[in-house]
């Protein structure tokens, strides 16, 4: 095990004894370190070598159900002790709130499965930069067209963090995560095109080679050459696996606690109700080996376990933390701090298939700007991707706009792909929508 | 008697002293990292305190306090950079940093330090003192349940408030191998107020807030704080009218202020530095050129007194100016750091910006505002037969490299025959940064700046930035709505 980290759990023991000692009636600590290096190659030559250390140390004090928070980067006894003050000043400002407390002692972690999270890569900065040039090169040798370069980065990174509450829970697990990514740039007279593509596991073994990455690098910049904007119109559109995360991320946020007790979500009493067609069924797999969103706790010590969120297109459980579930009467799910690896079933089609049976419509590729409303559902996005018609792709497209209200989109949904994405920790394939409308000129 | 301490002596008394570290020792470390074939160095030491207080459901729910301290090593050898951080600012793990940040240039090397360079601030932007005392603990909470009830008591159909108050003081110390001996004590405050209006069964959001470098008594003074809570309910309660958006190409209006976010992301990221020497931006080699209708001057400005995106110098130690991108459409400079500026043959603007010591330097934008025109706001209105007039904004994004960017309207009208008619759900604004800026054909002479809540993202990292325009009209632009 990493030096640094050997103390760091008996570290949350004194911190939490520390606090009885000082008269609040519960606490919770926690500590995540990591540290790691990324290098990146620009133009065939080095442009940084970067050396990441970061700690931080959270502790949340309860005098009753009054709360407060604080944190520090020192981690040395004088700095938290300012720290553990500072929470113990604030619950003396804050008011009682029923909700407030630790997680329900019955639903902490008892066991803390080896998720096999930890893969350390004795990687040396000059290995990187070897690396990272071979990606580099891979994409600018593809094709005349790629012209210029934003670089290929690897990265490695080793992390330990560690969670504590005066309910007895104390525990800790290591995680590593690497990548190699490469974004090309290609120009031709009509103007200049940027992409990237990219690799990230939890173990440097599974990472997919750097050459393949630099070739899809540039395959994906040149494919985009000679965009050109659609007339407004309505049409089918496809999301491509890459980017159809985004969506079901927006799902989460309209059946996360926080959104539901606020009354902010578009999917307010929806448990039970149809909120996708019936071939959509969506579960959790906090428990997935080597998974990126893999955790056997949540952020409050609650043990995270499996379990179906939509079954046949009926929503089946929300998405809570200790808080929001105490806020609507129910029992936290192990959300605390987010989900832990969603998958979505599949209708069995790859992208070929999708866009042969969609005929004629948009394939998305990229998003940008923020256009989601999660009160409303209202969605309004920036587009780029590839105008389809007789299942083929005809030309790329760009500067326009893709709107619609995510509850009718959802209802909406026609098929999804095989094509998984597992770069993410939602695992989803292409997600064909019937009907958008499209604004551009 | 109280002494009035420079900026220097706060940052070497805070970052400098308690770990021992002597002017002779940074000069040593330094000539470490330049003993190698390195052309430039850097040591940034940071201490940054921030606190927030979170009020909802009528009760103060939450309140934070966090502590954040260390040192980073930046080594520059021709277009290369090593980096490494500490966070503990002791001279065992500065060493180690400094060695780190070196490998980025193995071979011997010959630069030398320059003898420092400490100026004297000749300008202050913003107070020295500590935000987060500038009101006892009893007032912030008191200033809380203000926002609320004014909020509520607004409006019968306000169903849920959050406000939030924040505070961050900041002290920074840089020393640099060219001479640099530079601090600055930076405040930065921001209070915020978040509704949901309820009518129906409809529910609408919306929120409103500011804040600069100064402290939390702006906040009262000013009637800030009470203000803030009825733009929230104004802008939720208009928005629980909103009618479909409109999809296509149309005549757009924007309103004043913080619409100016169209420039931040149009223009602005387009010309900073890294990306023109590089070649990577639509804007690349094209000064001199037109990219913009000749009524158009645009500036990025770090010299305001008191904006959150201000700066009495950058985190390079380089005072901060104002610099003319666009003058009368005509493309005129980029925004530099001092490793772009060199590698360009050109001096850095003072946009050399970095979220903390444990991120690297890039050019950033300061407060970006586009200079007023002639036209009253009414004209520029009654000049439309049908479009939108557009005033308040969520966020937006660029794609540097082909220049397509987006902007997302929260509050927006359709106008009319020359009348603003009915408001429309928010929708996203798309267009070409080197060719929106041509469609310019009209500009109010009621230049604005937003209220200060500006944070910018690039490559992971965020800073406070500010945004400005008058109002404006863009003879068509594509508006990303659901009716055809």
């Amino acid at each position: 095990m990493n030096a640094e980290w050997r103390h760091l759990k008996e570290l949350v023991a004194a911190v939490l004894k520390e606090a009885k000692a000082m008269g609040v009636d519960a606490a919770e600590v926690g500590i995540v370190h990591e540290s790691g290096l990324s290098a990146t190659v620009r133009m065939g030559v080095v442009e940084t070598i970067e050396f990441n250390r970061d700690k931080t140390l959270g502790i949340t004090v309860y005098r009753g159900t009054k709360k407060g928070s604080a944190s520090t980067s020192d981690i040395h006894q004088d700095a938290i002790r300012t720290a553990l003050e500072a929470a113990c000043h604030i619950a003396e400002y804050t008011e009682e709130d029923p909700c407030a407390g630790l997680a329900d002692k019955d639903l902490l972690a008892r066991e803390i499965p080896d998720l096999d999270l930890y893969h350390p890569w004795a990687l040396l900065p000059e290995e990187a930069v070897k690396w990272a040039k071979e990606c580099e090169d891979s994409a600018r040798g593809f094709d005349a067209r790629i012209t210029n370069s934003e670089g290929a980065s690897v990265t490695s990174h080793i992390g330990y963090r560690v969670y504590g509450n005066t309910n007895g829970f104390l525990a800790a697990y290591p995680s590593s995560r690497h990548g190699i990514s490469c974004t090309v740039i290609a120009k031709t007279e009509e103007g200049m095109q940027r992409d990237y593509e990219f690799t990230v596991a939890r173990d440097p073994k599974d990472l997919e080679s750097r050459t393949s990455i630099g070739q899809k690098a540039a395959l994906r910049t040149l494919r985009r050459l000679g965009a050109r904007k659609l007339k407004t119109r309505e049409a089918p559109v496809i999301f491509e696996a890459q980017i159809a995360g985004s969506l079901l991320g927006s799902f989460i946020a309209a059946i996360s606690g926080s959104n539901l007790y606020r009354k902010s979500s578009f999917l307010l009493d929806s448990l039970n109700q149809a909120v996708f067609p019936e071939f959509i069924s969506i579960k959790e797999v906090p428990h997935l080996p080597k998974g990126l969103g893999s955790s056997p706790f949540d952020s409050e010590g609650v043990a995270t376990r499996e379990r179906n969120i939509v079954e046949n297109g009926i929503l089946k459980s929300y998405v809570l933390g200790s808080y929001s579930a105490r806020k609507l009467g129910l029992q936290s799910t192990g959300n605390a701090g987010g989900v832990h690896n969603l998958m979505i079933s599949h209708t069995n089609h790859d992208l070929p298939e999708l866009l042969t049976e969609m005929g004629t419509g948009l394939l998305v590729t990229e998003l940008i700007g923020q256009g989601v409303n999660i009160v409303t559902g209202d969605y309004s996005r920036g587009a780029a991707g590839f105008w389809v018609e007789n299942g083929e792709i005809q030309y790329p497209v760009e500067e326009i706009t893709i709107a619609g209200n995510l509850k009718e989109m959802f209802q909406r949904l026609v098929a999804i792909g095989d094509d998984v994405e597992h770069r993410s920790n939602i695992l989803t394939g292409s997600i064909w929508v019937d009907k958008m409308t499209i604004a551009g000129d | 008697m109280s002494v009035l301490l420079s900026n220097l002596e706060i940052a070497q008394h805070t970052l400098l002293e308690p770990a021992n570290l002597s002017e002779q020792k940074l000069q040593e470390v330094l000539g470490n990292v330049l003993g190698h074939a390195v052309d430039h160095a850097d040591l940034y030491f940071q201490s940054a305190r921030h606190e927030s207080w979170v009020l909802e459901d009528g009760i103060i729910k939450e309140g934070s306090y966090n502590i954040d301290y260390g040192v980073g090593v930046r080594a520059i050898s021709g277009e290369k950079t090593g980096f490494a951080y500490s966070d503990d600012i002791i001279l065992p793990a500065l060493e180690h940093a400094a060695k780190a940040a070196r490998t980025i240039a193995l071979q011997g090397g010959k630069n030398k330090i320059q003898a420092w360079n400490r100026v004297p601030a000749t300008r202050l932007l913003y107070d020295t003192a500590d935000p987060l005392k500038s009101l006892p603990d009893a007032d912030k909470i008191a200033l809380l349940r203000q926002c609320d009830q004014e909020a509520r008591k607004a409006d019968p159909r306000i169903q849920q408030v959050i406000v939030s108050l924040a505070g961050v003081h900041e002290i920074i110390l840089i020393v640099a191998s060219d001479g640099t001996f530079n601090a600055d004590v930076r405040p930065l405050v921001r209070l915020g107020v978040s509704v949901i209006a309820e009518e129906n069964g409809r529910r609408e959001q919306a929120s409103s807030g500011g804040g600069g470098r100064y402290n939390y008594t702006t906040f009262i003074e000013q009637g800030l704080g009470l203000a803030y809570a009825r733009e929230a309910v104004r802008q939720a309660v208009v928005n629980l009218k909103a009618i479909p958006a409109p999809a296509g190409l149309m005549p757009v209006v924007l309103g004043p202020g913080w619409p100016g976010v169209l420039l931040h992301e149009a223009i602005g990221h387009g010309l900073e530095g890294d990306f023109n020497r590089k070649g990577s931006s639509a804007f690349s080699g094209k000064i001199g050129q037109s990219v913009a209708s000749s009524l158009c001057t645009v500036v990025d400005d770090g010299t305001l007194e008191g904006r959150r995106g201000s700066l009495n110098i950058d985190d390079e130690g380089t005072p901060t100016q104002c610099t003319t991108l666009i003058e009368n459409g005509i493309l005129k400079g980029y925004l530099q750091d001092k490793l772009n500026a060199r590698l360009m043959g050109t001096h850095s603007t003072g946009n050399g910006r970095r979220e903390s010591y444990a991120h690297i330097t890039m050019p950033r934008m300061t407060n970006t505002y586009l200079l007023p025109g002639k036209h009253m706001p009414e004209e520029i209105i009654a000049s439309v037969d049908k479009g939108l007039y557009a005033v308040n904004f969520g966020g937006g994004q660029v794609d540097i490299t082909s220049g397509k960017f987006v902007f997302s309207a929260s509050e927006a009208y359709l106008i009319e025959k020359g009348k603003i008619t009915h408001p429309v759900k928010g929708a996203t604004l798309i267009g070409n940064g080197p060719e929106a800026l041509k469609h310019v054909v009209m500009l109010g002479n009621d230049l604005k700046l937003d209220t200060g809540v500006g944070t910018c993202g690039k490559e992971g990292q965020s800073v406070p930035v500010g945004v400005g325009q008058p109002t404006l009209k863009i003879d068509q632009m594509t508006v990303g709505g659901t009716e055809r």
